[in-house]
């Protein structure tokens, strides 16, 4: 055994605490060798093994009844979607790999979330993304770093999903200065696959050959796991070398050689995607997975480059790689399909009896460990958690704008690159391959899509969707209130929530406070779910998201996949039809706090969250479930950030023409509250004057509050309030509206 | 050993919006009187060196002119090193 | 009518043209693997969009030499149709098959989304359902369609109708702002002097259906589809084959 000093320095070089070093040794009886210590510095650390988080996301709701692959079984979620088909799906974050290089590591994010869903079986379908990045108005050298990060960020999320053919449909971008140089990029992807077709990522079958597929092993990514785990400091550029390289056709050649070779039953008896750590962690879970060993041969992994050491070659994260466990005797059919396209495939080792992960390299044996240890066994830790709640003061403005001079902030909101339309970005996403594109980016609140399956047609709706704003004033609501817009934005779009997946990104964990955020998301999350019945089928963390100006916001965020019956159920976000009734749903709300107008227009960033008051939710989506079902409601939309004011903006200016509308408001409470105010819970919907009544009448069975607040028609948006009035062209705000982002972004291009 | 490279550029009657792109930032290090700039790719090929000189010179302008480089937009030189 | 869409490693738009033929319109179609040295019997081969061997080197320029393409070749020069759609396009101008280039696009991003086109020349089999000068609506997805001729080219292709399509504005007005990607001439579509090969940047096949937004595409497809042919699928190809 190690002496504690031994213990100390070895920590040190590896990111290991010294009493996980003792763990190690206790558990092999000896000291574990370099090669061993180098895997365990990357499996045990959070990035691999959720050793600070694990213990509150087993907080979260698992169970269903359309659960088929539950959270943690796999590399992803699965769940029954009817006649025999399930829906695939998880969310991955490549936040620090973005910070450093921008491009490469949004884009190999993108191939990575891709592996894990096809590992399943399942054919991709598409992609959402959650982005966040700092403050980008300016010429301050922190804001062209910036621009260039999202420059770079989007640009990569392109040139990966746009190759590979697999759309990219949707997701939020918005904007804080605490993502300063820490951008956050969450990458979603969903698949679809029969049921008796969903491949395991387990080994199984003494003496089935193990393979790696795809890219050569180099350098890439050494240690990127244990990088993903570390705080961003000044010096993050020096750690270039760490970020991989990815190649989308070889991803695309391998994606299809894959479920080319899956279609072939009983070839494949395990297959699990290299993703952090590589050969070593694909390895010991398909291994430990399993309840059986395997035995490596690492002088058979194909290289890059000559010289690397046994600890590089498993821990490489070179990607497009692939480890699969054939049937013993039917390598020649994996062979014929890998060679038909061109994708590298060759043998490392075999499955073996005794639980033990061996690798050899040059014929000495440099790895024997018991390959849970490695993975199920590693440790699980009860970090120190803080609660900071804002003050629970709401906002109180001195002296409120009447309803005319609201137009100058209503402009101003309209242009934040946080509300502005994000076409800059999407344009540059190719959102309709594959023909599926129903409602695409800025159509509906969520997307939707057509699903063809052998004879069948799904219609599926996708969402992702948080709120960081609320999750720093109060981390419980934020978490509430991730899951409860998410499943506002499918319900408007028609669809029945079946699942969700998640993303926290917060801070240090051996922060209390940050800490004390990641549990109050969680434990929001989970009561959301509970209350909609809604199972968690799994997600990712991002810990240590800090840079030197501090850490980020915290950010829960939540990808909701949703079903919808029939084509003609689906609901735009766009006024359809001139002389329609207007209605919200859910009240006209009170308060600022926590809203975009109250942080950025008025500058306070304090008060309480937005109350979510989940029976009113579940009240909300039944009764538009039961109206679109009826194919009443032309155009539906949730009123989230910015509140009424940006809602009925982005109504006018993504339907059908350009449609506004005339709305008369209440007297109390102020101008500013209704039309910027965020009370959650609310929608407003456009239904033909004849079926106003129907609505209220399903309205008042589900005791949801309904206004009819106005119609549909001009060019313009016009409104009352009292004497008060305000009547601003659809023109105008469009041309701020879409135009912002695009300003920002195009006017210098690739200079920043 | 043969080492063959070809350097391929855009020709200059077509526009190249990446060299545009370079040429505005140079501005930025001071460099603001900057003509052109056209931003192309060099391509390196490795091989034994066996066989005839002439030969593989000539097939080595064919693939250079005819795959690796477009001659309705690019331009191409090519340089061997190391022919016997 | 038989269809041949062929398969080239990273081709991403193959499945959603065989979908479009085989459900939308109803016809029989194939695919045919790139390292085929012939075409099985077929009336028109489909060149997909996608990004056949990851676009590199250039859009389109090794799929050019696949063992596939020697075989369209031949038959194209016998007067089989041949459709090339966005990487499709790239790869007919990059085998010599269409004349001109596509290059990056003149802002460097990729773009998706639907475009107006004015449909130039509707004597040409692949747009002969259009009215001349009609303006259509296709969606576009790339980031290399910078169309690309010399002077003289251009001429060439002005002179002899081969220009199919050009990118317009709503009212049909070829301005600089309709222009997405900075094509010479706001070109978007394009045939040989013969008219039986053609090349567009823009997706025909993600216009097919009301459920998205256009059915400007099937009037393309359909265009070819009641071509007057031998009534044996394959024809054309036995034909060419022959001659």
């Amino acid at each position: 055994m190690t002496s504690q000093a031994e213990r100390q320095s070895l920590a040190e070089k590896t990111g290991l605490l010294p009493e996980e070093i003792l763990r190690i040794e206790e558990a092999l009886g000896r000291p574990p060798n370099e090669t061993e210590l180098a895997l365990f510095s990357v499996l045990w650390s959070e990035h691999c093994c959720y050793k600070n988080s694990k213990r509150e996301l087993r907080k979260f709701p698992t169970q269903g009844p359309g659960v088929l692959v539950q959270a943690g079984e796999e590399n992803a979620g699965a769940l029954d979607i009817g006649d025999g088909w399930a829906v695939v799906f998880k969310i991955e974050s490549h936040n620090h790999p973005s910070a450093v290089e921008p491009f490469q590591g949004a884009a190999t994010g993108v191939g990575g979330i891709l592996r894990d869903i096809y590992t399943m079986g399942a054919r991709p379908l598409c992609f959402l993304d959650s982005l966040r990045l700092g403050e980008i108005r300016g010429e301050d050298p922190g804001v062209r770093n910036n621009r260039r990060l999202l420059r770079g960020i989007v640009g990569g999320i392109a040139h990966y999903g746009n190759c590979v053919g697999i759309p990219t449909v949707g997701g939020e971008l918005t904007f804080d200065p605490s993502y300063d140089g820490n951008p956050l990029v969450n990458v979603f992807c969903a698949g679809v696959v029969r049921h008796d077709r969903i491949q395991k990522g387990a080994a199984a079958g003494v003496g089935n050959p193990v393979f790696v597929a795809g890219s050569r092993t180099g350098r890439d990514g050494l240690k990127g796991a244990a990088f993903a785990s570390r705080l961003l400091g000044s010096d993050s550029r020096e750690d270039r070398p760490a970020v991989q390289v990815g190649d989308p056709f070889m991803g695309k050649i391998l994606m299809e050689a894959c479920l080319e070779l899956f279609e072939r039953k009983g070839v494949v008896v395990g297959v699990q995607d290299m993703g952090a750590a590589g050969i070593g962690c694909s390895t010991s879970e398909t291994a430990a997975r399993g309840n059986v060993g395997m035995e490596i041969d690492l002088d058979r992994v194909a290289l890059r480059e000559p010289g690397l050491h046994a600890a590089d070659i498993l821990l490489s994260e070179s990607q497009e790689r692939m480890l699969l466990i054939l049937q013993q005797g039917r390598e020649r059919e994996a062979e014929e399909v890998f060679a038909k396209w061109g994708v590298p495939l060759q043998q490392i080792g075999k499955v073996s009896s005794d639980g033990l992960l061996r690798c050899r390299i040059g014929g000495k044996a440099v790895v024997e460990l018991p390959a849970r240890l490695l993975t199920e066994d590693a440790p699980v830790y009860e970090r120190e958690a803080k609660t900071s709640l804002s003050s629970s003061e709401a906002i109180l403005v001195e002296r409120p704008l009447g309803l005319t001079e609201c137009r100058s902030s209503w402009m101003a909101i309209a242009g934040l690159p946080s509300l502005a339309s994000k076409e800059w970005v999407w344009q540059q996403y190719d959102w309709m391959v594959g023909i599926g594109t129903t409602m695409g980016p800025e159509r509906a609140d969520a997307a939707v899509l057509r699903v063809r399956l052998e004879g069948k047609t799904k219609y599926l709706a996708f969402t992702v969707d948080g709120n960081s704003r609320y999750a720093a004033l109060d981390p419980y609501r934020g978490g509430e209130a991730a899951v409860a817009e998410a499943v506002r934005n499918l319900a408007v779009s028609g669809a029945r929530p079946l699942g969700v997946t998640d993303n926290l990104n917060f801070g240090d964990p051996y922060r209390p406070e940050a800490f004390g955020q990641l549990r109050g998301a969680v434990e929001g999350i989970a009561e959301a779910c509970r209350a909609f019945g809604l199972p968690v089928t799994g997600g990712n963390v991002s810990l240590y998201n800090e840079s030197p100006i501090g850490a980020i916001l915290p950010s829960p965020v939540v990808a909701a996949v949703g079903q919808i019956e029939r084509k003609e159920e689906i609901i735009p976000m766009g006024f359809q039809r001139e002389g329609d009734r207007l209605l919200l749903l859910g009240g006209w709300g009170k308060g600022l706090s926590g809203s975009i107008y109250a942080w950025e227009v008025l500058g306070r960033r304090q008060g309480p969250a937005p109350m979510v008051d989940l029976p009113q939710e579940q009240g909300l989506c039944s009764v538009l479930r039961a109206l679109a079902a009826r194919g009443v409601v032309h155009s539906a939309h949730d009123l989230s950030d910015g509140g009424l004011a940006i809602a009925l903006l982005e109504s006018s200016l993504t339907g059908t023409g350009c449609l506004g509308a005339e709305v008369s408001l209440p007297a109390s409470p102020t101008a500013e509250e209704l039309l910027f105010g965020e009370s959650q819970g609310r929608l407003l919907i456009t239904v033909a004057e004849e079926e106003k009544k129907a609505v209220e009448e399903e309205c008042a069975r589900r005791e949801i509050e309904v206004q009819s607040i106005g119609w549909v028609t001009g060019s313009w948006l016009r409104l009352e309030q009292g004497q008060d009035r305000l009547e601003i062209e659809l023109a105008e705000l469009g041309r701020i509206w879409k135009g912002a982002l695009t300003e920002l972004m195009a006017a210098t291009p690739k200079l920043d | 050993m043969i080492r063959a490279r070809v350097l391929i550029l855009p020709k200059r009657t077509v526009f190249d919006p990446q060299g545009e792109a370079v040429r505005h930032a140079l501005g930025h290090f001071g460099l603001a009187a900057v003509d052109r700039v056209r931003v192309g790719k060099e391509i390196e090929i490795e091989m034994p060196g066996e066989g005839d000189p002439t030969e593989i010179r000539s097939r080595l302008e064919t693939i250079a002119r005819d795959f690796l480089s477009n001659p309705v937009v690019e331009e191409f030189e090519l340089h061997i090193e190391g022919v016997p | 009518m038989r269809w041949g869409v062929v398969v080239f490693p990273g081709s991403n738009c193959d499945r959603d043209c065989l979908f479009v033929m085989q459900k939308v319109l109803g016809q029989e179609a194939i695919a045919i693997w790139h390292e085929e040295q012939d075409l099985p019997p077929v009336d028109a081969v489909v060149l997909p969009g996608g990004f056949s061997y990851g676009d590199y080197l250039r859009s389109g320029a090794i799929a050019a030499f696949s063992p596939i393409m020697g075989a369209v070749g031949r038959a194209a020069r016998s007067g089989l149709l041949v459709l090339g759609i966005c990487n499709g396009f790239q790869i007919l101008c990059e085998a010599g098959l269409l004349p001109g280039a596509l290059l990056t696009n003149a802002d460097g991003l990729f773009h998706c989304h639907p475009a107006h086109l004015r449909v130039e020349n509707n004597c040409c089999l692949f747009t002969r359902s259009f009215a001349s000068g009609e303006v259509v609506q296709m969606p576009i997805a790339h980031g290399q369609g910078r169309y690309y001729a010399d002077a003289s080219t251009l001429d060439r292709l002005e002179r002899s109708g081969s220009i199919l399509f050009r990118y317009c504005d709503v009212h049909g007005e070829r301005t600089r702002e309709a222009n997405p990607n900075g094509s010479v001439a706001n070109i978007a579509g394009i045939c040989n002097e013969e008219g039986n090969v053609a090349g567009l940047m823009p997706h025909p096949e993600r216009a097919c259906e009301p459920l998205l937004a256009s059915t400007d595409g099937l009037r393309l497809f359909r265009s070819l589809a009641s071509t007057p042919l031998e009534a044996e699928p394959g024809a054309t190809y036995a034909r060419s084959a022959a001659g």
